[in-house]
This record gives C-alpha cells, sequence and structure tokens, in this order.
C-alpha cells in the first residue's frame, strides 16, 4: 500500500516539479507570482492534443500506450506554449511593467489572462474529457507490490532527464547565466549590458514549454480537460514555496513533497479532500519556515 | 410588469448583496493594498456559517440550531473573521503574493469541504429552508422581496458610511500610508501587519456578511453557489467601479452584476441548450478580457480613488 501510494506521490510530484520550476523561474525574474502559469500547462496539452490529433494513428512504441506522433508533439506544443506565453507577455505583462505598475497589478492581470486561456481552452474544445489515445496498457510490478504502467515509467524518466538537462542549461549557458543574474538583480544585470528583454522572452519559453510538458505529462496520466492547470494551480504554487526562491533543486524537492504528502495523504484522510492536502502544507510552511526549505538568502 | 418588477427587485437585491462584498475588497485592496485571490472562501464561510446557525434543525445534520437572524449574520462575521485570522497572521508580515496563494488556497479548501463535509454542509444536496425575516411578512412574494430589498439597503448605506468615516479616520489614513510607502509609515511608528491584519479581517467580515445575506435571501445554499468565478466577478467589479472609492465599488457592483446577467441572458436566449456550459464560458472570457483591459487601458476604472493632498500642503 505504502509503497504503490509512494510510487504514485513521485509520479504527481515529478509533473508538479515541472510546474513549479516554470512557475518560480518567471516569478523570480519577472518578480510577480503569476497565476496564469497554470493555463499554460492546459494550453499545452490541448496544443499536443491537436497535433496528435492531426497527426493521425501511429503505432504505439514498445509497450506505451503513445507512438511517435505524442512525442513531436510534445515538442511542438512546449514550443507553442512558449509563444502563446511570450505573446501573453507583449499583450498585457510588458505593457504593465513599462508603465511602472506595482508588482500586485500584474499578479491582478494574471488572474485575467488565466480566466480567458481557461475558457477560450473551453469554446475551442468544449467541457468534455480528451485523451491522447485509447490503447489499453498492463501495469508492470516494478518493485514487490508496486505496480506502474510503462507511460508512468516514461513520465518518471523524461521529467528527470527534463530536471537535468534545465540544469546544466541554467548553469552553465551564456542566456542561463543572464538569467539567473536578473533573478538577483534586474539593475544590475541591466548596468552589465544583459540584454534583459531577451532574458524575459527566454524566461517564458522555457516556463511554457516546462508547462506543456507537465501539461501532457498530466493529460497522460490522468486526462486532459479544460480545468486541467486550474486544478493544479495550488499544489505547483505550494511546491514553488516550500522550495524557496532561488533554486532549482527546491522547486523540484518541493513538487516531489506536495505530490508525495497528496497520494500519502489518501492512507488516513478519506481521498475527497486530498486537493486540501497542498493547502495545509503551504499554511505550515508559511507559519514554520516562510522562506522556503531551500532558500538562498533569509530575505523573506 | 410584474414578472418584470419581480426580476428587477431580484436582480438589485443580488446586486447589493454583492456590493457589501465589493465594499469590504476596498477596504482590503482599495484601501490598504491587499490582494485578496479567495473571496469567494470567505464569502462561502459566511454563507455557510449563517445557514448552519440559521436554519430548522434536520436529525442528519450537525447544527441547524434555528437561531434568530442577526445571530445567524453575527455568526458568519464572526467565522469569516477567524478564517481571516488564520490566513493573516500567516501571511501578512511576508510577501505580498503569499497573501494571494494563501487566500486563493483557502477558497479551493472551503469548496471542497462544501462538497465534502456532509454532516455540516449537507455536501452537494445544501442546507434548505435558510429563514428570510422578509418571507413571512405578507402574502405577496414581490412585496416580501422589496421587504428584503430594503433591509439589504440599509445594510449597505450602514456599511458605506461606516466604511467612509473608517478610511478618513486617522486608522484610514494610516491604511492609506501603508499602501502607499510601506516603510515610510513604518519610520513613523505604525505597526504596519497589526494595520494589515486589522484591515483584512474587517474586510474578510464583510464578504462573510455578503455570503450570508445571499443565501437569507434565496433561502438554500449549496455548493454551486460558490464557484471560482465569483472571485473574479467581485474583482471586476471593484476595478470597474473604482478601486479606493467606495461609491466606485458600489457601482462597479451594480453595473458588472447587469453586464454579467445581461451575457447571460443573451447566449442562453441564442445558444441551443446543448451548448449551455460554451455560455458560461464565454461569460468568463468576457469578465477575464474586461478586467486585463481596464488594467490596461483605465486603470482608474469608472470613478476612481480621489487624489488627497494635506490640507498644510501648499
Amino acid at each position: 500500500m505504502i509503497g504503490q501510494a509512494i510510487a504514485d506521490g513521485l509520479l504527481t510530484g515529478g509533473i508538479l516539479a515541472l510546474g513549479a520550476i516554470g512557475y518560480s523561474l518567471s516569478s523570480q525574474i519577472l518578480k510577480f507570482a503569476n497565476f496564469a502559469h497554470a493555463e499554460f500547462l492546459t494550453v499545452g496539452a490541448y496544443l499536443a492534443l491537436a497535433l496528435v490529433t492531426l497527426m493521425g494513428a501511429a503505432e504505439p512504441i514498445g509497450a506505451l500506450s503513445f507512438g511517435l506522433p505524442l512525442i513531436v508533439a510534445t515538442i511542438l506544443a512546449g514550443i507553442g506554449t512558449g509563444l502563446v506565453a511570450i505573446a501573453v507577455d507583449r499583450l498585457v505583462f510588458s505593457r504593465l511593467r513599462s508603465r511602472r505598475a506595482a508588482a500586485l497589478t500584474l499578479v491582478f492581470a494574471s488572474f485575467g489572462v488565466a480566466l480567458m486561456l481557461r475558457n477560450l481552452v473551453l469554446l475551442l474544445w468544449g467541457p468534455d474529457a480528451h485523451y491522447y489515445g485509447q490503447e489499453l496498457q498492463i501495469a508492470i510490478e516494478v518493485l514487490p507490490d508496486v505496480r506502474l504502467l510503462p507511460d508512468h515509467v516514461f513520465v518518471l524518466a523524461l521529467t528527470l532527464i527534463l530536471v537535468v538537462s534545465l540544469h546544466l542549461f541554467l548553469q552553465s549557458s551564456r542566456v542561463g547565466v543572464a538569467m539567473r543574474a536578473m533573478a538577483d538583480s534586474p539593475a544590475l544585470s541591466q548596468a552589465c549590458g544583459i540584454d534583459t528583454a531577451s532574458v524575459i522572452r527566454w524566461t517564458w519559453l522555457l516556463a511554457g514549454m516546462l508547462a506543456a510538458c507537465a501539461g501532457v505529462f498530466t493529460g497522460l496520466t490522468v486526462q486532459i480537460r479544460p480545468e486541467l492547470g486550474f486544478n493544479m494551480l495550488l499544489a505547483v504554487l505550494t511546491a514553488a514555496v516550500l522550495g524557496g526562491s532561488g533554486s532549482l533543486f527546491g522547486a523540484v524537492v518541493g513538487g516531489l513533497i506536495v505530490g508525495l504528502a497528496e497520494s500519502l495523504s489518501v492512507l488516513v484522510i478519506p481521498a475527497s479532500y486530498k486537493p486540501a492536502v497542498p493547502f495545509l502544507l503551504l499554511l505550515l510552511v508559511l507559519y514554520v519556515r516562510p522562506q522556503g526549505l531551500f532558500a538562498k538568502s533569509t530575505r523573506a | 410588469m410584474i414578472g418584470l418588477l419581480s426580476y428587477l427587485v431580484f436582480f438589485t437585491s443580488v446586486a447589493l448583496i454583492l456590493a457589501v462584498v465589493v465594499l469590504g475588497l476596498n477596504l482590503q485592496w482599495g484601501a490598504t493594498g491587499l490582494f485578496n485571490a479567495g473571496i469567494v472562501g470567505f464569502y462561502a464561510i459566511g454563507a455557510y456559517a449563517f445557514a448552519i446557525l440559521t436554519a430548522p434543525p434536520r436529525p442528519e445534520l450537525i447544527g441547524n440550531f434555528g437561531l434568530p437572524w442577526l445571530a445567524g449574520l453575527a455568526g458568519a462575521m464572526v467565522a469569516s473573521a477567524l478564517a481571516a485570522l488564520v490566513i493573516g497572521l500567516a501571511t501578512l508580515k511576508l510577501r505580498d503574493d503569499y497573501l494571494a496563494i494563501a487566500t486563493f488556497g483557502i477558497a479551493s479548501t472551503i469548496q471542497l469541504l462544501a462538497l465534502n463535509a456532509d454532516p455540516l454542509t449537507g455536501g452537494a444536496m445544501g442546507i434548505a429552508s435558510i429563514p428570510n425575516p422578509a418571507r413571512g411578512l405578507t402574502g405577496s412574494p414581490i412585496i416580501n422581496n422589496l421587504c428584503y430589498l430594503a433591509l439589504v439597503l440599509a445594510i449597505v448605506a450602514l456599511v458605506y458610511a461606516g466604511l467612509q468615516r473608517l478610511v478618513e479616520s486617522p486608522w484610514g489614513r494610516v491604511l492609506k500610508a501603508i499602501r502607499e510607502d510601506e516603510i515610510a509609515a513604518q519610520t513613523l511608528g505604525k505597526n504596519i501587519s497589526l494595520f494589515r491584519l486589522q484591515a483584512f479581517v474587517l474586510g474578510s467580515m464583510l464578504m462573510g456578511l455578503g455570503g450570508a445575506l445571499y443565501v437569507g435571501f434565496v433561502g438554500f445554499i449549496s455548493p454551486s453557489d460558490f464557484m471560482p468565478i465569483l472571485t473574479f466577478q467581485i474583482w471586476t467589479m471593484l476595478i470597474i467601479g473604482g478601486s479606493g472609492n467606495n461609491k466606485g465599488a458600489i457601482l462597479g457592483a451594480i453595473v458588472v452584476w447587469a453586464l454579467w446577467t445581461l451575457i447571460g441572458a443573451a447566449t442562453s436566449l441564442l445558444v441551443p441548450a446543448q451548448y449551455q456550459a460554451y455560455g458560461g464560458a464565454l461569460q468568463s472570457l468576457v469578465i477575464g478580457l474586461i478586467l486585463v483591459l481596464t488594467l490596461l487601458l483605465r486603470p482608474r476604472g469608472l470613478i476612481g480613488e480621489r487624489s488627497t493632498t494635506s490640507r498644510h500642503a501648499a
């Protein structure tokens, strides 16, 4: 029982971590809490759905439920969602920034953007659940009494690869270093000749791509619905707050903690209360360690 | 004619009840700059507290004490104040956006409780026959509803007058000082978190009062009355009306509620029944669009805040 719950928690946690990394990146570099971030998960999942439908049926790869088209679709949907995020920034956030609006005004605008994206998806694809494919899968026993679908194993592995490559990107690429510099001090980075507009574009692109991956993975392991992202918003935000600002590692651990707490909670409380777990964790962190588990500095 | 009149009474009552909630938000955001992303949560807490306190007893439910109307209102405000206290103490000393995240969280959690804590909230079935002091007054439902409207109107006037006095008092000036320049207010020896907490709790109490007035009006409560969209509606009302201005808050409530109702009526007329979910999406889309456009094009809203200068300034 516990083994299975841990495996499920790691799976959800990994997906949440992808969402939380993207959210933390954009909130640290742009200095506001983007409540529309969760909708990027939804947009990504639906873009991939549209592309998969367009590419038609294909042979599944090995024991997985999907074929090559979904992989291609995920990559394209990632870029597409990144472009959507850049477009939203152009149309809304950058205008508010150039007016020197308060950070909370941007938070506020992000609520409006979230509402629009969510309902646009609903209008385009309808309120019903969609799936990437109808293939049935047989669970494999990875450990005694722990069963995972081949898709789940795939998602876990890919999440790990994504996190590691993102870490390398942020540590060693020019853009990555510029992004970290801007997270520390926008004014100083500008003075050093960093092209802040380009860093902002990169940030949205990365945040959108990670969100799209998280969205597709959720669609693959649960189902695709217009509320997909919105229902994960609180968990993603909690994971980011838990992780604290400043480290990729923090967001990953935050995601895993929230995912594990959610799935282990089912052993003690009725499953219908599971969505309340992130909120309780959030309150706990805010009361006990508001700077997050892995804050770089003690500044709250 | 009677149909139209009774609809108008219904519409105005709901708009004015929402105005109480918008006034609460105006104290939090307009006067103090606090971001409440879970208005619907505090509204629901007030509504459920009122229902549990005043509804007639039923064996399968906890509560339903059948208490008088005023006791219900007081209980609703106390309950939402307690919730606000828990959230406020956790977040008001921290970064601004943590309050937004935590309030968003409490709203989702309350919705979950409303749906699942059956013995307390009646679950998806809700609680029925919640008393309304105007219901049995006369034989005519319209006149009864008019009486309730008058009652709501009186409450709105009372809340408005109280808030006007508060924001113009030294206390209100401190709130504004915190909003404009936190550090300056701090150097003047003001306890920032305490003032913030007071404004946040008081505003949330008004949201709870709004919830209580609403379920008292419709006589029935169920989780479907407390969808996240309400938070957006209230925000849009304040922004459209003009945040920082209590008259603007009331005006915004009426204008946006009229707009929402009209779009709803138009889509239900034009859109076939099987596509009703799309009508709701269209309504929400418009609310989101109005919100963003107002922020971009007319951040002051319809009326906006009066700019104040000191009498002593040259």
